[in-house]
């Protein structure tokens, strides 16, 4: 387990030290910082001047070891565009992300389980249908797209009136096709304050509304593929041997579905759902630009706009980081649900 | 079990503070919601000269004198001015007026904001030609420039007074208070002590910003009735107009023009659109290009492209087709110079230059600085191929550009330009110059245009003082520019604001596109 621990350690000092190499790398593609932080009638002696001051001058390895002198004391250098160290931006734009992220894990395990479950018990059934075929049209759908599309039905609001609206049933048939709008289309509103950085939007129903939306675009991309994973592996597993011995030896089916059968079915799930929670975080960029929610997808791609190359180095290093740990708790997590698997042993 | 404890929890806890929170949401105070597509990158109004800095800086500071919509003066903490000689000017200043801070504005403030401007890197050029400002009481301020100056009135809309008390001394730190950093945190960007109608309350730089108006503001003739203001910078064009239809914000800009129609068509918001002063142009690199340097195959450019086509089709409407450098307002600009889309006389003149069979240019263009910017780039593109050019364009994100554009890495690269004095000089200053790193003269003529006699004249207009014979020189530059096809210009491109119907956005609204928030009227 420590030998696990500490291997898991050190890849995540070399996934980290691979991503800045690379980051630092590219940075001459990423634009010129000055650019963006002088404004246009600046004549070129002054220019040169902050250039000189910033070190961009030096060449890649001077920068590059300058860069780890300090990164081995965690400090990771100041971004341009907020002034301040990119830590300290990053932790105050990370609890936004991660509460997205939790609301959205939140809204995938309780859907995704409950359906997949039944459609694997009732592939024949209608309502199995429907949501194979509604997840299919989700897992196809660009994430701005069902963005933009949600926004515009209850955040601005549609009103179809293809009936009559003179009459009462034409009035009543519009009026299901329309919607009202009203809820939040961007930002956090005004989250309350928890500790250090981290404010939250869970504690009140008004800072949950504005996470409805965000969170369902972004779960809509996951949701229908775990919805599909479980179900295939619950058919698979429905098939298998001891669920028929199971059966044979009169065990209830609720017990046989539920505690047996799940527990094998959310082996791989729980596996490919660790790598998604990774990936998840990666999604945010899209979301969070299109809900201006203020976390660290927007602050990333603002920094990108603007040639922040210390924001964007450190930002990578953290998302590298959250992906080496994500992986871990999942290659834990595997070895309580499923304890034949030895983690020393298992090539990583 | 325990999750479903946790929900309850929450549930109670919501239900709290849903309750807490009513009493501060339904006050009867106007706020004023707006979304930008950026926020001001510092509370520091002398540490960038752009935009979102000088919008902030109208909300919270006061210029000396500013413009009004039809680009006049207006006077604003100086109540008047006259010229002593052709070196001085003399301003009185307005009495009565504090900062938020509690400290009373005088004299002494303006010579210490104007000092500062000039220690600034992206002030100091524009400055330059103030020699020495002093203060002469409490309220009158002399102005001394190196040689006679036209222009004086156009810097003080730059000139907003700071606080000399609240900026002097160090900080925590031991820095000096009035300390410019460009990268780095300095005091000044973070605390803020002006004249203007709006105190800053709080800033989440990238994520909203609180004003609250300036109790003992003096302008107590100012309509504007707004409270409370909060900015908040949305990126994304399609979710800024979003939160404008569904009631979120209740004033945006800028509109992004795809959904111009969209917001014109919905009762519950307005739209004002004005003809904007960013002229967009393309220049064609003499060093690069040996035809480039015969004014007929120029000509043959100019005339092959199409502004009225651009301005319609791909602008639909949201641009003024343009001749020449000098929006409509402008000393320089000429009203006999119009586009003169004409291919056969384009044909004509390159037969006459000897490039009949066309030849082959490279050409950049930015894919997100400018409205339409890349399709614009196409559609030249497309034009030129008609007499028989052969163009390879490449399009790149503006942060890859402009180190691109510094290179001068293309034949032809497209270039916008804002004039930051509002005045025509400055456009040929560093679009059309001889370029000259000594003296920053023609820092973004990438068509390495050269002609000395232009130069003299607008250097000759530049210490004009008498400003009718002054706006006749920068005409006749105008038209020497347009004759000889220094450049190809497409078109001004338009601004536009989009509001909630009871926010009466027109009147505060002008070209510079600083909207005087203060004067701002919510309608009950």
């Amino acid at each position: 387990m420590i030998a696990f621990l500490i291997k898991r350690l050190f890849h995540a000092f070399l996934v980290m030290f691979v991503i800045s190499v690379i980051s630092f790398a590219i940075q001459d593609n990423l634009g010129d910082p000055i650019q963006q932080m002088v404004g246009q009638s600046v004549p070129e002696s002054e220019r040169a001047e902050l250039r000189e001051e910033l070190g961009l001058n030096d060449p890649f390895f001077v920068q590059y070891l300058r860069f780890a002198k300090n990164a081995a004391h965690f400090d990771f250098g100041y971004s341009y565009i907020f002034n301040e160290p990119t830590t300290q931006v990053i932790m105050r734009h990370l609890p936004a992300t991660l509460e997205l992220v939790a609301a959205t894990t939140l809204l995938i395990v309780l859907l995704s389980v409950p359906i997949g479950v039944y459609s694997a018990i009732k592939p024949r059934a209608w309502l199995s249908r429907a949501f194979m075929g509604v997840s299919i049209i989700g897992i196809s759908i660009p994430v701005f797209l069902t963005a933009i599309v949600l926004i515009q039905l209850f955040a601005i609001g549609v009103e179809f009136t293809p009936f009559p609206t003179d009459t009462a049933w034409g009035a009543w048939l519009n009026g299901l096709l329309s919607t009202d709008g009203g809820m939040p289309a961007y930002g956090r509103g005004n989250p309350v304050h928890v500790f250090g950085t981290w404010y939250t939007n869970f504690s009140s129903l008004e800072g949950l509304t504005y996470l409805v939306l965000p969170a369902i675009s972004l779960a809509s991309i996951m949701l229908p593929l775990f919805i599909r994973l479980i179900r295939a592996e619950m058919l698979e597993v429905l098939q298998s041997e001891y669920v028929k011995f199971a059966r044979a030896k009169g065990i209830s089916l609720r017990r046989i579905y539920f505690v047996h059968a799940l527990k094998n079915t959310m082996l791989p799930v729980i596996t490919v759902g660790g790598v998604q929670i990774g990936t998840l975080v990666a999604y945010t960029i899209l979301t969070e630009t299109v809900f201006q929610w203020p976390g660290m997808g927007l602050m990333f791609l603002d920094a990108i706009e603007r040639s922040d190359i210390p924001l964007i180095v450190t930002y990578l290093m953290i998302v590298g980081l959250i992906f080496v740990i994500t992986n871990t708790l999942v290659d834990l997590i595997y070895g309580l649900v499923n304890p034949t698997v030895k983690l020393t042993g298992k090539p990583a | 079990m325990i999750f479903r404890k946790t929900l309850l929890a929450t549930v109670i806890g919501a239900t709290a503070m849903g309750a807490a929170l009513l009493p501060a949401t339904a006050s009867a105070e106007n706020t004023l919601r707006m979304a930008y597509d950026a926020d001001p990158v510092s509370l520091d109004i002398h540490e960038q000269l752009s935009g979102g800095i000088l919008q902030l800086s109208h909300m919270t500071f006061d210029p000396l004198v500013r413009w009004t919509q039809d680009l006049e003066f207006e006077p604003r903490l100086a109540t008047s001015w006259e010229q002593v000689d052709d070196t001085t000017m003399r301003m009185t200043l307005r009495e009565g007026v504090t900062f938020h801070s509690g400290n009373p504005f005088t004299a002494d403030d303006v010579v210490f904001t104007v000092e500062r401007l000039k220690q600034s890197p992206d002030f100091k050029a524009i400055f330059e030609p103030i020699a020495s400002v002093t203060a002469i009481d409490d309220t009158t301020v002399e102005f001394t420039t190196s040689k006679p100056y036209p222009l004086l009135l156009n810097l003080s809309t730059y000139i907003f007074p700071l606080d000399s008390q609240f900026y002097s001394g160090t900080d925590e730190d031991g820095d000096p208070k009035d300390e410019i950093v460009k990268n780095g945190n300095s005091y000044a960007s973070r605390h803020l002590s002006g004249t203007g109608p709006f105190e800053v309350t709080n800033r989440q730089q990238g994520v909203r910003t609180d004003f609250e108006r300036y109790d003992d503001y003096w302008d107590t003739e100012s309509p504007g009735n707004v409270d409370k203001v909060v900015l908040t910078p949305i990126g994304e064009n399609a979710t800024r107009v979003a939160a404008l239809l569904s009631g979120d914000v209740n004033f945006i800009a800028p509109v992004p023009p795809n959904d111009l129609d969209r917001i014109r068509d919905d009762e519950d918001v307005k739209l004002v659109t004005m003809s904007g002063t960013r002229i967009i142009t393309f220049q064609m690199d003499q060093n690069r290009v040996e035809a480039f340097k015969d004014p007929r195959v120029r000509q043959a450019f100019a005339y092959a492209i199409n502004q009225e086509g651009i301005a319609d089709r791909l602008m639909k409407g949201f641009a003024t087709p343009a001749a020449q450098l000098s929006p409509a307002g402008y000393a320089g600009h000429n009203d006999e110079l119009t586009p003169r889309y004409d291919v056969e006389k384009a044909k004509e003149l390159m037969a006459e230059a000897g490039y009949e069979g066309g030849f082959s240019i490279t050409m950049m263009a930015p894919n997100n600085r400018y409205v339409n910017d890349a399709k614009i780039a196409q559609a030249v593109a497309a034009m030129l191929a008609r007499i028989n050019v052969t163009v390879d364009l490449k399009t790149l994100p503006k942060a890859q550009y402009w180190g691109e554009f510094d290179d001068r890495a293309a034949d032809m690269m497209m270039i916008g330009w804002h004039a930051d004095t509002e005045d025509s000089a400055n456009f040929y200053q560093y679009l059309t110059e001889c370029p000259d790193p000594e003296t920053g003269a023609g820092q973004y003529n990438a068509g390495n245009y050269c002609n000395p006699e232009i130069d003299a004249l607008v250097a000759e207009a530049n210490v004009e003082v008498d400003l009718e014979k002054r706006a006749e020189m920068l005409q006749a530059v105008e038209k020497a520019l347009y004759d000889d096809a220094a450049f190809i210009p497409l078109h001004w491109q338009d601004l536009a604001w989009a509001s909630a119907q009871n926010v009466d956005i027109e009147p505060i609204v002008n070209v510079m596109n600083f909207p005087y928030i203060g004067d701002l009227v919510i309608e009950e």
